[in-house]
């Protein structure tokens, strides 16, 4: 268990690599970034988890179970089309190749 | 597994998540990003599967399968014309996905109220807010801004309330007030959302992103989890950036958007005098005939495209020019044209246009002055003059493309009304400025017959 300044440091340290990190994204793949971490920010499965992984049933399990649920939706729905998205992207090399010929 | 193995994984995938995103500098790593991005959540999915927290491993096993099955049906189905809407649905998913989890602590004897209760409103006004953004964008309500009398003070009221019944719980600890809560914050995102237009969307689904990166660190206090807290914080950080990066392209405050209304009072704003000039209309043979004469043609995108469909044909129009006549080729995107940050860009690279002949604003603005023509579809405001020049008008001082420095200037449009904003575009009734009347896919394609003549 950590502390809550502990927990503090780390939220503030996150938002400054965040803040570089997504600022240096092209604005070319704007949305695939909202897609990325879109996918990414389903990362609360990992609290759905804790609190539905409980041996005994009960409200508290079923609510869990749910949150899994539909973060799971969150997270591979949001992977996979960022990956249909990103595979759309493509450099130029075939019209590079004819110029050269010509 | 121990909890330092555990804790180990945790910052093997926090530091997966940073790389993922940071491929997304450049599209030639970003394919490998969103991998990483895969390995991380793998990581630390199965490191928490198979930790002591969890004991009943294979029910929940199940639950993920069914929900990764159903999202890449989804993922999968879905057309690249509906991203925008697709992306608020995933939004809220998550969103709602927060709220389960605090009442399911809540309901489980969790002692980190505030936490709870923070992870259930940000979580609820994401889920709700998406919703409605969802039912605007795929056409379900109007996507126009809905405001009725004395929506701000209401608006106040539910915040404050909110606020209230917030304090309520964590000192009454009675989770019937929890409950309240809940279906006060779930209004509270539907009413925040109703009176933001459709060319505000933008500005909306990025901040409903933040929403649900801010709700996971809230859940991240609350059960304690380091891993939650960071990648929370960067899909916040995200969030709050792209909202940044899309208002000041539209040149107007956060408060602004969020107070909506926008574009609802057309009709009120003083008519231009166009000099008694009127509109030309230009047909599409015409505009063949300038542009494959041309030495450089820049085309302007916008949401017009996307309803239309158009970006294929658009493509081959550009294609056509190039390959056949010489003509260099250039796309410029306006950072807020579309229903979401990048979506011209998606559209034109699953058209196949390949990205390095597609500009962003800065990039492209002086190449106006040396183009031959520019082919305007489905864009109105981006365009504008007035933003430059006009200091009374509401689009003033709004970053544009400078369309009108171009020697020809061709506008795909159904009509000459004003755009979103309301506001007359002077551009048509310039000397340089041809209208081509009609549907943007079927007057492209005419452009095409006519260029493979």
């Amino acid at each position: 268990m950590m502390d809550l300044w502990s927990l503090f440091t780390i939220l503030l340290l996150s938002c400054f690599i965040g803040y570089f990190v997504v600022w240096g994204v092209t604005p070319a793949l704007h949305s695939p970034l909202m897609s990325v971490s879109n996918a990414i920010s389903g990362i609360v499965v990992v609290g759905a988890l804790i609190t539905a992984g409980v041996d005994y049933a009960g409200s508290a399990k079923t609510m869990g179970l749910i949150a899994v649920f539909l973060a799971s939706v969150n997270i591979f729905g949001g992977f996979a089309v960022s990956h249909r998205m990103l595979l759309m992207f493509k450099k130029k090399n075939t019209s590079v190749k004819e110029e050269k010929k010509l | 597994m121990t909890n330092n193995l555990l804790m180990f994984i945790y910052l093997a995938a926090s530091i997966l998540f940073i790389l993922s995103i940071r491929g997304l500098a450049s599209p030639e790593t970003a394919r490998r990003g969103n991998l990483l991005g895969m390995c991380g959540m793998m990581l630390a999915v199965g490191a928490t599967v198979f930790s002591p927290y969890v004991s009943d491993y294979v029910s929940v096993i199940a639950v993920i399968i069914l929900g990764g099955a159903a999202g890449v049906y989804f993922a999968l189905k879905v057309k690249m014309t509906s991203l925008p809407q697709m992306i608020a649905a995933f939004n809220g998913l998550g969103g709602l996905s927060s709220v389960f989890i605090s009442a399911a602590e809540i309901t489980a004897g969790s002692e980190m109220l505030l936490e709870n209760a923070l992870g259930l409103i940000i979580g609820a006004v994401a889920f709700s807010g998406s919703a409605v953004a969802f039912a605007k964008l795929q056409g379900l309500m109007p996507s126009k801004a809905i405001v009725f009398p004395l929506q701000q003070f209401f608006n106040l009221v539910l915040g404050l309330a909110s606020i209230a019944l917030c304090v309520y719980f964590i000192i009454g600890k009675d989770i019937n007030v929890f409950y309240m809560l809940a279906a006060l914050t779930i209004v509270l995102g539907i009413t925040l959302v109703l009176p933001i237009g459709g060319a505000d969307m933008p500005v909306v689904i990025s901040i409903l992103n933040a929403y649900s990166g801010w709700a996971a660190v809230g859940i991240g206090f609350s059960v304690n989890n380091v891993l939650l807290i960071i990648v929370g914080s960067i899909v916040g950080a995200s969030g709050a950036i792209l909202s940044y990066i899309m208002t000041k392209a539209m040149n107007r405050s956060l408060i602004s958007v969020m107070l909506g209304g926008f574009g609802s009072d057309s009709g009120s704003e003083t008519k231009h005098e166009n000099g008694g000039k009127t509109a030309k209309a230009g047909n599409p043979a015409d505009a063949a005939f300038i542009m494959k004469n041309a030495s450089k043609v820049i085309i302007v995108p916008g949401y017009g495209m996307a309803v239309a469909q158009a970006q294929h044909i658009l493509k081959e129009m550009g294609d056509d020019l190039h390959k056949k006549y010489g003509v260099d080729v250039k796309y410029a995107i306006h950072p807020v044209a579309g229903r979401m940050p990048g979506h011209m860009n998606v559209l034109l690279a699953e058209a196949g246009v390949p990205y390095e002949d597609v500009f962003e604003l800065d990039e492209i603005n002086r190449e106006f002055g040396t183009a031959d023509a520019a082919y305007v579809i489905g864009a109105n405001d981006v365009t504008n003059p007035l933003a430059r020049t006009d200091s009374s008008s509401p689009l003033y001082g709004m970053p544009v493309l400078d369309v009108d420095k171009a020697k020809t200037v061709f506008f795909v449009k159904r009509s000459l009304a004003a755009g979103y904003s309301g506001v007359e575009n002077p551009l048509f009734f310039a000397d340089n400025t041809y209208m081509l009347y009609g549907d943007a896919k079927k007057v492209t394609e005419e452009v095409v017959a006519a260029l493979e003549k």
